[in-house]
């Protein structure tokens, strides 16, 4: 393994970052911050949702946000890079094996999720104003959760990103990304689904549901969620096989 | 001093379709086959059987019409295709095998510049150097002299997305020698170059080649492969059809001048006289109207052409001479231009 490469890799993925940090910042986090101010300050305010409400949803957006900003920031340059470019070659023929530029994207990946989820915290506390409970009385399961679920949004960019063309970006958002969200247990806990059974069971597919469970047993533990064992066995579970198949289909799209 | 290449048998057979720099006409489509009959699948011979020996520190050039697999070759010698069959060595090392050796040892300049187009021109020649390990100093030390050297200073700030073709393919090449590699790969280098840009490029390859490095070029343009490489194969098909220096080459064709002719109609008997002309070693007819002469001279044979025509009441209506070339040289061997 050659460490050098490795983080010469990283840190050129890191200057591209930070050159367009703005525009990210706006893609990845105007849409959940609108959401929180919407729903977690006009609404509640405004008497139509409870106080309480603030809790459930923002570990929730933290979730969203998470997931959503390591999957572009992986999963769209490697689209971009594949096509007709063909930019990636340069870092393909870089004196490494080609996996560990997929790890490296993934790490990527990761770092951008974590930071987009720590944005969230101070930047919704400050949308939603009064009345909003977290608790950092589990640091650990806190500080596990963050990472699988970074973890995830970086695989998972991997693997939509050396799966998807460029043609159908538009197609991902639509079937793969809007879904997960809404019926990802990011604006409501998953035990409110308990009126539809089969709903409730059916989500349980969905990687996003125990992202925000475990952030929300993590720092709004009043709010009722899953158990920390569940979620991160689910989350450590989900990170692997995504993981796996990410990396299969980078080896797929690199090697002809 | 310099690594050299050795091939043995390659065969690459894509079944999916080839990646679009390696995709051209020539492709022999055998369709869909197979027992999963629900599944359409495709088998397209690039290679078949090619075993070439490039020598440590020479140029040498893949000389062939598009499509003739010649990516092909450059993409699994750079560890980018895997090969069907057969094997490849740099040195005495297995490129697919141990490719971070390889990739150490090679620079590539691929047909279309695939520059990283979030970056400038250099922090792309640093970045470069850093994916190989360079330390800060040697990268910035390398990189002002690359930049100077491809003139590319005053756009170096710049965003390469920005950048003309002309500009993108230099800095490709910067880009390729930044690592110093032993052995450098040049797939089409001139393609779409202004006169001038090219006449650059040509001497940057043979001064990088002065500093004992290989060079591996893939060119349709029969002038570059005759001023630039020390010995050449030829590959049509996915097969090799000759290899040599560009004089032995030329030396193999009969007589060396090509004399394409073209008449009303064609009788045996006249065809039989212009054979027996003094010069000519071999005339081929494809058709009732155009006929291939080879011969050792050119014009001067020409009236001894017209007057057996005239006897024989053929009117011979086009003449085309060319001189001793790779041109003339793969047109003997496959029957097409190199342009077809």
């Amino acid at each position: 393994m050659n460490w050098k490469t490795f983080f010469a890799m990283l840190s050129r993925d890191g200057h591209v970052a930070r050159r367009n940090l703005v525009p990210m910042l706006l893609q990845n986090l105007l849409q959940p911050l609108l959401f929180v101010f919407v729903f977690g300050r006009v609404l509640t305010t405004s008497g139509m949702m409870p106080m309480r409400y603030k809790n459930v949803l923002l570990p929730g957006i933290m979730a969203i946000s998470m997931v959503l900003s390591g999957v572009q920031a992986v999963a769209m340059p490697l689209i971009t890079e594949f096509q007709f470019t063909k930019e990636i070659e340069d870092r393909l023929l870089a004196p490494i094996e080609i996996r560990w530029l997929a790890v490296e994207k993934v790490v990527a990946g990761m770092i951008q999720a974590l930071v987009a989820g720590l944005a969230v915290i101070p930047a919704a506390w400050l949308l939603m104003g009064s009345g909003v409970q977290i608790s950092f009385g589990h640091p650990l399961e806190f500080a596990a959760i963050c990472l699988l679920v970074a973890l995830f949004s970086g695989a998972g960019g991997l693997a939509l990103g050396c799966s998807v063309g460029s043609t159908q970006i538009g197609l991902m958002f639509s079937l793969v990304l809007a879904p997960m969200m809404m019926f990802g247990c990011a604006y409501y806990p998953w035990s409110v689904l308990s009126p539809f059974p089969a709903l409730q069971i059916a989500v349980l597919a969905n990687p996003l549901v125990y992202a925000s469970e475990g952030l929300r047993g993590a720092i709004a533990p009043e709010v009722p969620h899953m158990p920390a064992v569940v979620t991160l066995a689910a989350l450590l579970a989900i990170d692997v096989a995504v993981l796996a198949f990410g990396l299969r289909q980078f080896r797929k799209k690199a090697v002809t | 001093m310099g690594i050299g290449i050795r091939t043995e048998d390659l065969r690459k057979v894509y079944d999916t379709p080839p990646p679009t720099a390696a995709r051209g006409a020539g492709f022999a489509w055998s369709g869909a086959r197979g027992r999963n009959r629900d599944k359409k699948k495709i088998d397209v011979v690039a290679l078949d059987g090619i075993s070439l020996e490039i020598r440590p520190g020479e140029v040498f050039g893949l000389l062939g019409p598009n499509g003739a697999g010649k990516s092909t070759t450059i993409g699994i010698l750079t560890t980018r295709i895997r090969p069907t069959a057969g094997r490849a060595f740099l040195g005495e090392h297995d490129i697919w095998r141990e490719q971070v050796y390889a990739k150490r040892l090679i620079g590539v300049v691929p047909q279309r510049p695939n520059l990283d187009f979030a970056l400038t021109a250099r922090e792309i020649l640093l970045f470069h150097g850093a994916y190989f390990g360079q330390s800060a100093r040697d990268r910035n030390q390398r990189t002002q002299e690359l930049l100077e050297k491809f003139k590319l200073t005053d756009r170096a700030d710049h965003l390469v997305r920005t950048f003309s073709g002309g500009m993108m393919q230099r800095l490709s090449i910067a880009r390729a020698m930044m690592h110093n590699p032993e052995v450098l790969f040049l797939d089409e280098p001139s393609a779409g170059l202004d006169p001038q840009t090219r006449l650059l490029l040509w001497e940057l390859v043979r001064e990088y080649n002065r500093l004992g490095k290989t060079i591996v070029l893939t060119t349709h343009y029969m002038e570059e492969a005759d001023t630039l490489a020390d010995r050449l194969a030829i590959i049509n098909h996915g097969k090799i059809i000759a290899q040599g220096t560009p004089p032995e080459l030329k030396a193999s064709i009969p007589g060396g001048y090509l004399l394409r002719l073209r008449f009303d109609r064609i009788p045996e008997p006249f065809l039989s006289e212009i054979r027996a002309l003094p010069g000519v070693r071999e005339v081929r007819s494809g058709d009732h109207s155009a006929a291939d002469i080879y011969a050792d001279r050119g014009g001067s044979l020409i009236p001894g052409v017209a007057s057996a025509a005239q006897a024989a009441g053929v009117e011979l209506q086009d003449v085309h001479i060319s001189e001793p070339s790779l041109e003339t040289l793969f047109l003997h061997h496959t029957g097409r231009s190199l342009r077809d």
